[in-house]
C-alpha cells in the first residue's frame, strides 16, 4: 500500500542522509523523496513515498522519529490530506499535427508549455501522481517523450493539522 | 572570555564535563589534541595498541560505571578501526563518545592522506554524529555528544574534528555551553498513566506472570525498584543476556537467563505464562526463537525507553514508553500495598509448576576424571572471586558458560557483547573495567579464538599495570562454530579448528605477565587460587578443556521458546 510520510527535521548537514540511511539499512523502499527548507530556514520538510504494510510503516515512522535531527513524523495517508507532484516533460513536436494534439492535451490536463524549441515542447504539469502518469501516457500515444523529470510527491494534511516544531 | 586553541578546547570541554579517562591512539590529524593533553593532568589518556581496543575499553568502562566512555583516535584508519567497537556499543545501548580526527576542512573530499568519511562510515552504528566546522563550536558539539550518548536510550556518538579547527596556533574564545537541550530530542522517561493503570491491572490479575528483565533495567539504574516490584508481586524473574545482574541471580525468585541458551525453567515459564512484564528487554531473536510460536498464552506488557523497540518483532498488548526506573516506580505506586499472603496463594500453583521445571536441574553436567569441563572452570572462578568480580566475556561457548554458571548478584558486573557478538571484546573491556575500578577484581572469560582477536592489548595492560585475570577456556577450536557444525553440518569442521595455537604461557610472559597452563581437573583449584592471589599482576590462565563439550540447554531452531535440547541426547 502506498504511504506518504512527512518529516519535519533540522535543516542540518547530514540530516537527509540519516533519513535515507534508515530506509536502506532496514530494507524499506523509497518510491519518491521531496525535500526543501521550510518558511523557517532552520527546518526542512521532507516527504517520502513508500510501499509498506501497517507493521512496517509503524517501524519506519518510529525509526525515523528516533533520529536526533527529526522533530516530527506523520503518515499523511492516515488522514485527509492534499498531495501534489510536479513533472517537467519534453516531447518531440516535429509536425503541425503533433503540435495540435499536444496542445489539446495540455489544455485538457491544465498543463503549461514552458519552453518551445524548433523540434520540441517542454511542458509543466502538476497534480496527483496518477494524473501525471495519465498525462505522460496520453502524450506517448501521439508523440515521442524525450525526457521527463518528476519532483516526487509533496503533501500536507487538510484542516488544522500541521507539522510544526 | 578565555582564549584558547581548538585543541585546548577539546581537552578543556572534556574536563568541564568531568571526563577522567580517554582511551586512544595518536596520529597526524589529532597531534594538536595530543599536545593539549600533554599540558594538563585532569584527563588521563590511556594509550592502547589498536583503536578497536580503545573503543572496547571505553565500552567496558561505561558498562561497569554507567558513565560515558571516551575514545580519541586519528583520521582514516584510526577512525575506521573503532567501527566494530562503536557497533558493539550501539547494539547494546552503551554510552560512548568517539572523538575522531579528520583531515583539514579544505582537504575534505579530496581523498587526502588518511581521509575517511567517518560520519558517513559510522552512520548506521551511531546514535548521532557531528562534523565540527568551526573551533568555537567545539565545546557545544562535545557537550551535546555526551548529553545524547547518555540520555534516553544510550548509545555511541561520533564527533569528527578536522585538523585545521584544532590548530594549536590559533586561539578562540572558549565558552562551556550551559544548556545542551535540543528541540528535536526529548526522550520520554515517564510512562503514560493510562498505560500504567492497564499494566498494573494485567499484572494483578495474572495467575502465571513472569518478569522478563533486560539491559534497559541496568541502563536506567533500576535494579532496586525491579527487585521491589518482583518481591511485592512474588514474580518469577528471568533475565536476558544483557540484563544479568539487574535482578540478583542468586535471589530465590530468579530463574536465570532465558532464550537460545536459557535455562529450562526460564523458557518453560515464559512459554506457559499468562502475563509477561518485559522491562527494558527487546524480544531479540536470540530470546524468542520462532516468533510465530512465541508465548501463545501471554498478555505482554512491554516497557521500553525506545518506542521503536516496541512491537518490532513481537506485537505487544500493553506498550509503555518510558525508562525502566520511572515506569517501575509508577507501577509500584499504582499497585500500592497488597496482601502478600493472598498474592502468594494466588501464584502457588504457578510456583509449584516452576519448581518442577527447576527440578530437572538443566545446568547439571558430568565432570570427568581426566579432562576439565568448561562449566567447572566458571564455577571455580565464582568460588575464588566469591561471586563478586567484574566478569567481562568474549564471544562463544565460554560466554554462554559464564552467563549460565556465574550468577550475578549485582548490576554492571557482567560485561559482554550481547547484540553484536564481538569476539575480541573481552580483554579490552576488562581493561576499561579495571581503569574505572582499580581495586576490584576484573576477570575476562575468553577462549583461544577470541583472545587472539585483541591480544595486543596485553602490552597496554603492562604499561598501566592492570592486574586482570584472564581465564582462557582453551579447547583448541572455535567452540561455538564447532558445536553448530556438530549439530547441523555432520561434524564437518570447516575452519573451526586451529592447529597452530601459540604457547599462551610464553606469550603472556613475553608481554611481561604471568602465564599458567592447567591441563588436569585436579590442578584447577590450586591454579585458580594462585591466579587470584596475584593482586598486582596480570595472570593468563590457559586452561585446556574438553573439546567436545556443547553448551546446553539450547533452543531448537524454528521451535517455540521451550523447545530445547538439554544435552546431546535429551530434548524437551
Amino acid at each position: 500500500m502506498k504511504r506518504i510520510i512527512s518529516v519535519l527535521m533540522e535543516n542540518a548537514p547530514g540530516a537527509l542522509s540519516r533519513i535515507v540511511g534508515v530506509f536502506s539499512q532496514r530494507g524499506y523502499n523509497v518510491d519518491s523523496l521531496c525535500v526543501a527548507a521550510t518558511d523557517d530556514k532552520s527546518l526542512s520538510r521532507l516527504t517520502i513515498t513508500t510501499q509498506a504494510d501497517d507493521k512496517v510503516i509503524e517501524q519506519i515512522t518510529k525509526q525515523v522519529n528516533k533520529l536526533i535531527d527529526v522533530l516530527k513524523v506523520t503518515d499523511l495517508t492516515d488522514g485527509n490530506h492534499v498531495e501534489r507532484e510536479l513533472m517537467l516533460i519534453k516531447v518531440a513536436t516535429r509536425s503541425e499535427l503533433v503540435r495540435a494534439e499536444v496542445n489539446r492535451n495540455v489544455d485538457i490536463f491544465r498543463a503549461q508549455i514552458i519552453d518551445v524549441d524548433l523540434n520540441n515542447y517542454t511542458i509543466q504539469v502538476t497534480g496527483t501522481s496518477d494524473k501525471l502518469d495519465a498525462f505522460a501516457n496520453v502524450l506517448s500515444q501521439s508523440t515521442e517523450i524525450i525526457e521527463a523529470s518528476r519532483t516526487g510527491i509533496c503533501g500536507l494534511a487538510r484542516g488544522d493539522k500541521a507539522l510544526r516544531p | 572570555m578565555e582564549m584558547m586553541s581548538g585543541a585546548a578546547m577539546v581537552v578543556r570541554t572534556l574536563k568541564d564535563l568531568g571526563v577522567k579517562h580517554v582511551f586512544g591512539y595518536p596520529g597526524g590529524a589529532v597531534l594538536d589534541i595530543y599536545d593539549a593533553l600533554y599540558a594538563q593532568e585532569d584527563v588521563e589518556h590511556i594509550l592502547v595498541r589498536h583503536e578497536q581496543g580503545a573503543a572496547h575499553m571505553a565500552d567496558g568502562y561505561a558498562r561497569s560505571t554507567g558513565t560515558t566512555g571516551t575514545v580519541l583516535v586519528t583520521s582514516g584508519p584510526g577512525a575506521t578501526n573503532t567501527l566494530t567497537g562503536i557497533a558493539t556499543a550501539y547494539m547494546d545501548s552503551i554510552p560512548m563518545v568517539v572523538l575522531s580526527g579528520q583531515v583539514p576542512s579544505m582537504h575534505i573530499g579530496e581523498d587526502a592522506f588518511q581521509e575517511t568519511d567517518m560520519v558517513g562510515c559510522s552512520r548506521p552504528v551511531v546514535k548521532h554524529s557531528f562534523l565540527v566546522k568551526r573551533a568555537v563550536d567545539i565545546p557545544e558539539a562535545i557537550a551535546k555528544a555526551y548529553y545524547i550518548a547518555n540520555t534516553g536510550r544510550p548509545g555511541p556518538v561520533v564527533v569528527d574534528l578536522p585538523k585545521d579547527i584544532v590548530n594549536v596556533l590559533e586561539e578562540h574564545p572558549y565558552q562551556f555551553p550551559e544548556d545542551v537541550t535540543m528541540r528535536s530530542y526529548n526522550p520520554t522517561l515517564k510512562g503514560h498513566s493510562k498505560q500504567i493503570k492497564k499494566a498494573a491491572k494485567v499484572l494483578l490479575e495474572a495467575k502465571r506472570p513472569i518478569l522478563y528483565v533486560g539491559g534497559g533495567a541496568i541502563a536506567a539504574e533500576a535494579s532496586e525498584l525491579v527487585t521491589e516490584l518482583a518481591e511485592r508481586l512474588n514474580l518469577p524473574v528471568t533475565s536476558t543476556l544483557m540484563g544479568l545482574g539487574a535482578f540478583s541471580g542468586v535471589h530465590a525468585q530468579s530463574l536465570g537467563m532465558l532464550g537460545m541458551h536459557g535455562t529450562l525453567e526460564s523458557n518453560k515459564a515464559m512459554h506457559n505464562a499468562d502475563c509477561i512484564l518485559a522491562l527494558g528487554a527487546r524480544f531479540d531473536d536470540r530470546v524468542t526463537n520462532n516468533v510465530e510460536k512465541f508465548c501463545p498464552h501471554a498478555t505482554i506488557i512491554h516497557v521500553d525507553i525506545d518506542p521503536a523497540s516496541i512491537s518490532k518483532t513481537i506485537a505487544v498488548h500493553v506498550p509503555v514508553v518510558g525508562s525502566v526506573e520511572q515506569v517501575t516506580k509508577q507501577l509500584l505506586d499504582q499497585i500500592g500495598k497488597i496482601d502478600s499472603e493472598k498474592q502468594k496463594a494466588k501464584l502457588l500453583d504457578w510456583w509449584d509448576q516452576i519448581k518442577q521445571w527447576r527440578g530437572r536441574d538443566c545446568l547439571n553436567y558430568k565432570k570427568a576424571d581426566n579432562v576439565i569441563k568448561p562449566q567447572e572452570v566458571i564455577q571455580s572462578v565464582y568460588k575464588h572471586t566469591q561471586g563478586d568480580a567484574y566478569v567481562s566475556s568474549d564471544v562463544g561457548q565460554h560466554q554462554m558458560f559464564a552467563a549460565l554458571y556465574y550468577p550475578f548478584a549485582k548490576p554492571r558486573r557482567w560485561i559482554n557483547s550481547g547484540g553484536l557478538g564481538t569476539m575480541g571484546f573481552g580483554l579490552p573491556a576488562a581493561m576499561g573495567v579495571q581503569m574505572a575500578h582499580p581495586e576490584a577484581t576484573s576477570v575476562v572469560i575468553t577462549g583461544d579464538g577470541s583472545i587472539q582477536m585483541n591480544i595486543q592489548e596485553l602490552s597496554t595492560c603492562l604499561q598501566y599495570k592492570l592486574p586482570i585475570k584472564i581465564i582462557s577456556l582453551n579447547n583448541r577450536a572455535l567452540g561455538m562454530v564447532r558445536q553448530w557444525q556438530d549439530m547441523n553440518y555432520k561434524s564437518r569442521y570447516s575452519s573451526s579448528y586451529m592447529d597452530s595455537m601459540p604457547d599462551f604461557v610464553k606469550l603472556a610472559e613475553a608481554y611481561g605477565h604471568i602465564g599458567i597452563r592447567v591441563d588436569h581437573p585436579d590442578e584447577l583449584d590450586a591454579a585458580m587460587e594462585r591466579c587470584f592471589a596475584e593482586k598486582e599482576r596480570l595472570v593468563f590462565m590457559d586452561i585446556q578443556i574438553d573439546q567436545n563439550e556443547h553448551v546446553y540447554p539450547m533452543q531448537i531452531k524454528f521451535g517455540a521458546m521451550d523447545d530445547m535440547r538439554l544435552s546431546k541426547t535429551e530434548r524437551t
